[in-house]
């Protein structure tokens, strides 16, 4: 198990890397520089700026200058929002993303699990259709459209909830980002249980341990269930990127000050180094959880790491 | 893995079988697939609405009328379904986003079609150590968040211009495609009349065009399908932050976020292009699937 865990920590690495190479000669190819404001600039004070954030050197000497930075844990000045380290904007957003994702990933496994076991049980029936239903339809469906739509039901229709702002994270304010973030992530996981607890409740393991006399819910606990839910954790990976990533757009649909906006933000105002702090703390995020979700896989079904 | 939340790969087409050669069978189950039929017509219709539909009104897509400013849906100056508070006719503007959502759904999957089947039929054809590298490529890619990489190109390359637009989002998704068709490659060529191909003499490029390809055409239309609806979320979800298309001309993306914007005071700002939007999700998504059961023998 320790060595597939290392063989797997050391292939994440080179991924990284070739994500900050990649990202950072292709923005560096873009026409336009983020001080190419309307105000034009002196040529002594554009020197100036250059010398600062290291435009004056030639490229690979910024790009290892990057590099070393990086390993460090510094992430160069933000470009726009003056007097800001892309680091320290991190820090501040980061609290907020991660509390409203993880809330959705638990909301997500908290329903979906059960409706999918309840699909399953009940296979052909009305709850099974409503299941199926509704997953086709949530599976479907963007964040920025359930995310808009469910802020004008339940914000201002029939005014349960607040339709955006953060209040320091009061739960209130988190209900609908996460029920938004929540619905594909647990449309995906009901279909997928449902889907692989039909097959096991069909093996011959199960039948035998029917024939034992277990009772169905011992039965369902203990035997059919747990193989049923392996496809669910390896998907628990992808999941939370998904979750990671839709958080893009539940901050901006519900002006959450997390670290999504920034993305888009520095996107629009080509603010290299913040686009290059948020593509590289997304992508880390996206490594870790997709190589969490196969270290979980490993320990649970032992076939997978002595492959 | 990190590509969609349906998450199919390789394998599950495999788990499936989804074969090569199996068209014609398939189109007649369709037929008996009543869910997946309707879809089809639906998309069709939506199709037809997008094109010619902008006719009917009198208003083009940046007329300002400023005698109707933000006005409901109803029979008023032939506004059908109201205007922004700009006065322009949300009926046009509508069909003009959904117009630019289905080229760019449509013209970006037939770009990652193209990469995917040249890229996964030559891998899985040539093998060894060329098919490790090209797979080991794919998986990295896999690896990275791909709505930031369409971000990131949507940056380079100019913000609004659709064929940036197209060339961008159609490069981030024939990654599952490549896996699919790779996994079926392996398997046909390991099959006789490949082998007598090949015993004629017939070169690598004439093989894998006049015999893989063609065998591939059942499987790669599904995926094709289900990848129409992903690719137009993406478009729709860059034209939402901003990055996509530019104003006067609208996505559906952008007028969501212009009615998300306005939902307060004009809520059919947002009901209608998000009506429309999830009305073509969900017809494309119902459709693939009922293109994949037609072509899943287990179903039978």
């Amino acid at each position: 198990m320790l060595g597939y865990a290392l063989r797997r920590i050391a292939g994440t690495v080179p991924t990284l890397l070739i994500l900050v190479t990649l990202s950072f000669f292709v923005i560096r190819l873009a026409p336009g520089g983020p001080f190419d404001g309307e105000r034009a600039l002196t040529p002594q004070v554009r020197a100036n700026l250059d010398h600062l954030y290291g435009f004056d050197r030639p490229l690979g000497v910024q790009y290892l200058r990057y590099l070393d930075g990086l390993v460090h844990g510094d992430l160069g000045l933000s470009y726009k929002l003056r007097d800001e380290s892309v680091a320290g904007l991190i820090a501040q957003g980061l609290p907020v993303s991660v509390t409203v994702g993880l809330a959705a990933l638990v909301l997500a496994i908290v329903c979906g699990v059960p409706l999918g076991i309840c699909a399953a049980l009940r296979r052909a029936g009305a709850v099974d259709y409503a299941v199926t239903a509704f997953a086709t339809l949530a599976i479907a469906l963007p964040t920025f459209v359930t995310g808009p739509l469910l802020a004008l039901l339940f914000g201002l229709v029939l005014r349960w909830l607040p339709v955006a702002g953060w209040q320091r994270g009061e739960p209130l304010y988190l209900i609908l980002p996460a029920i938004t973030l929540a619905l594909p992530v647990c449309a995906a996981i009901a279909r997928m249980t449902r889907g692989s607890l039909l097959e096991t409740l069909n093996a011959s393991f199960v039948r035998t341990a029917r024939a034992r006399g277990l009772g169905p819910w011992r039965v369902l606990l203990r035997h059919a269930l747990r193989p049923a839910l392996l496809p669910v954790v390896s998907y628990l990976g992808p999941a939370a990127t998904y979750v990671f990533t839709g958080s893009l757009v539940v901050e901006t649909v519900f002006a959450l000050p997390g670290t999504g906006r920034y993305l888009v933000q520095g996107a629009l105002d080509r603010d290299y180094t913040l686009v290059m702090g948020m593509i590289i703390l997304y992508g880390a995020l996206t490594l870790l959880l997709n190589l969490a979700a196969d270290l979980a896989y490993g320990w649970l079904d032992p076939r997978v790491r002595h492959e | 893995m990190a590509g969609s939340i349906r998450g199919c790969d390789m394998s599950e087409a495999q788990a499936l079988g989804l074969g090569p050669g199996r068209a014609r069978p398939a189109a007649r189950l369709l037929r008996y697939h009543r869910t997946a039929i309707v879809a089809a017509a639906v998309i069709v219709a939506l199709a037809l609405l997008a094109v010619f539909g902008p006719w009917l009104s009198p208003y083009s897509y940046d007329t300002l009328d400023w005698q109707h400013l933000a006005i409901a849906p109803g029979f008023v100056a032939s506004h059908w379904l109201g205007t922004d508070p700009l006065g322009r006719d949300l009926y046009v503007r509508t069909l003009y986003g959904l117009r630019v959502s289905l080229l760019i759904g449509v013209l970006a999957t037939a770009v990652s079609v193209g990469i995917g089947v040249a890229w996964g039929t030559v891998a899985g054809y040539v093998g060894g150590r060329t098919d490790s590298w090209m797979m080991r490529a794919v998986d990295v890619l896999y690896a990275l968040p791909y709505l930031f990489v369409v971000i990131i190109l949507a940056t380079v390359f100019g913000r609004g211009s659709v064929a940036m637009l197209l060339i961008a989002i159609g490069a981030v998704g024939w990654l599952t495609m490549a896996r699919v068709v790779r996994g079926q490659t392996l398997s046909l060529k390991r099959r006789e009349f490949i082998e007598a191909a090949r015993a004629t003499g017939l070169g690598t490029p004439a093989i894998l065009l006049r015999h893989i390809v063609p065998n591939l055409a059942g499987t790669v239309a599904v995926y094709a399908t289900l990848t129409i609806p992903e690719l137009i979320t993406y478009e729709s979800f860059l034209s939402f932050l901003g990055l996509g298309v530019q104003e006067p001309l609208a996505s559906l993306g952008s007028l969501i976020n212009e009615g998300a914007r306005q939902m307060l005071t004009a809520p059919w700002m947002l009901l209608v292009p998000a009506g429309f939007l999830v009305a073509l999700l969900l017809c494309f998504n119902l459709l693939g699937d009922g293109l994949r059961d037609a072509l899943d023998p287990t179903g039978r």
